[in-house]
């Protein structure tokens, strides 16, 4: 846990997500952050391997990150202090990923309305260009509390 | 995976909980099989690393998605005809309800079986089966018996 491997040359090395527990557990980096729009980083680690022959990082490893990345933009976006809550979440799988390298997932939220938030993004190792996968996302905005209040008025 | 080419090359389907057990992801997020004939639930097993906010609490939608996904995958495994896992093309996740800090269960039906893919959809629940916590449709590259061995 503590060898990290060494972050793609274009970014910083970031800091740990901390206060999210899925996140610390996949040990998942925040190496750019500025008004919506987001970097993390999901360093390789064999636990998150998905196919044992090949190596290959399972496929929810990289929802996980992109739905973290995703809601990160959200919130840099829209500096709300409520809760966001993930309505859905698109994925299309490019390619594999390849084993032994970290992934990287972009995410941007370019557009907020009064309820609702949309973001996009796309994982990668080195080349946005040349994804492992793209996504597409709505966030519920204001949602208060776990206890069903309806802050945002519905969607 | 060897062990669905061990399976095959036995003339039987792979057990489908050692297909589990040996994806090192799907250990460590904690899944489970109850196969009951040709019913199949998938089980989520509680766990504190699971959890995506700790205010809620609520499971990370993260690991929700990869549970339909994988409860997708292990549903083809079963009824459709692959000889290696199946690939996921296009997943998409409706959240309905975030996901208490308490065991979840997952089905998920085969809605088109084609000859290379198929479209999936499955649905996460908790307590209720008829308050479902999340959806999943999606479509997955399989690898017919005669395909290329590309």
């Amino acid at each position: 846990m503590s060898d990290l491997p060494p972050t793609a040359p274009e970014h910083k090395p970031g800091f740990l997500l901390t206060g999210v527990p899925h996140a610390e557990a996949l040990q998942f980096i925040v190496v750019e952050i500025r008004a919506g729009e987001t970097v993390c980083k999901v360093p390789y680690a064999d636990h998150l391997v998905g196919n044992p022959d090949t190596g290959v990082v399972h496929g929810g490893v990289i929802t996980s990150l992109l739905d973290n990345a995703c809601g990160i933009a959200v919130g840099s976006k829209t500096m709300l202090r409520g809760q966001i809550a993930t309505l859905d979440l698109r994925i299309d799988y490019m390619k594999p990923a390849t084993p032994r390298e970290d992934i990287f997932a972009f995410a941007e939220c370019y557009k907020v309305t009064k309820n609702i938030a949309f973001v996009r993004g796309l994982a990668y190792h080195t080349d946005r260009n040349d994804p492992i996968a793209t996504c597409a996302a709505a966030f519920m905005l204001g949602t208060k509390n776990a206890k069903g209040a309806n802050v945002g008025g519905g969607g | 995976m060897e062990i669905i080419k061990r399976a095959i090359a036995e003339g039987r389907k792979p057990d489908l909980q050692a297909l589990v057990d040996a994806i090192p992801y799907c250990r460590f997020l904690g899944i489970e099989i109850d196969r009951k004939g040709n019913e199949l639930t998938t089980i989520l097993r509680f766990d504190k690393k699971l959890i995506g906010n700790p205010i809620l609490p609520a499971l990370h939608g993260g690991v929700v998605g990869a549970f339909l996904e994988v409860t997708a995958v292990i549903q083809l495994m079963l009824e459709a005809e692959t000889e290696d896992l199946p690939k996921p093309v296009d997943i998409g996740i409706d959240y309905l309800r975030s996901g208490r800090p308490v065991d979840a269960y997952a089905r998920a039906t085969i809605t088109k079986h084609g000859r290379r893919v198929c479209n999936v959809r499955a649905e996460a629940w908790q307590d209720e089966r008829s308050r479902p916590i999340a959806a999943l449709h999606g479509h997955f590259l399989i690898k017919p018996k005669d395909s290329d061995p590309t």
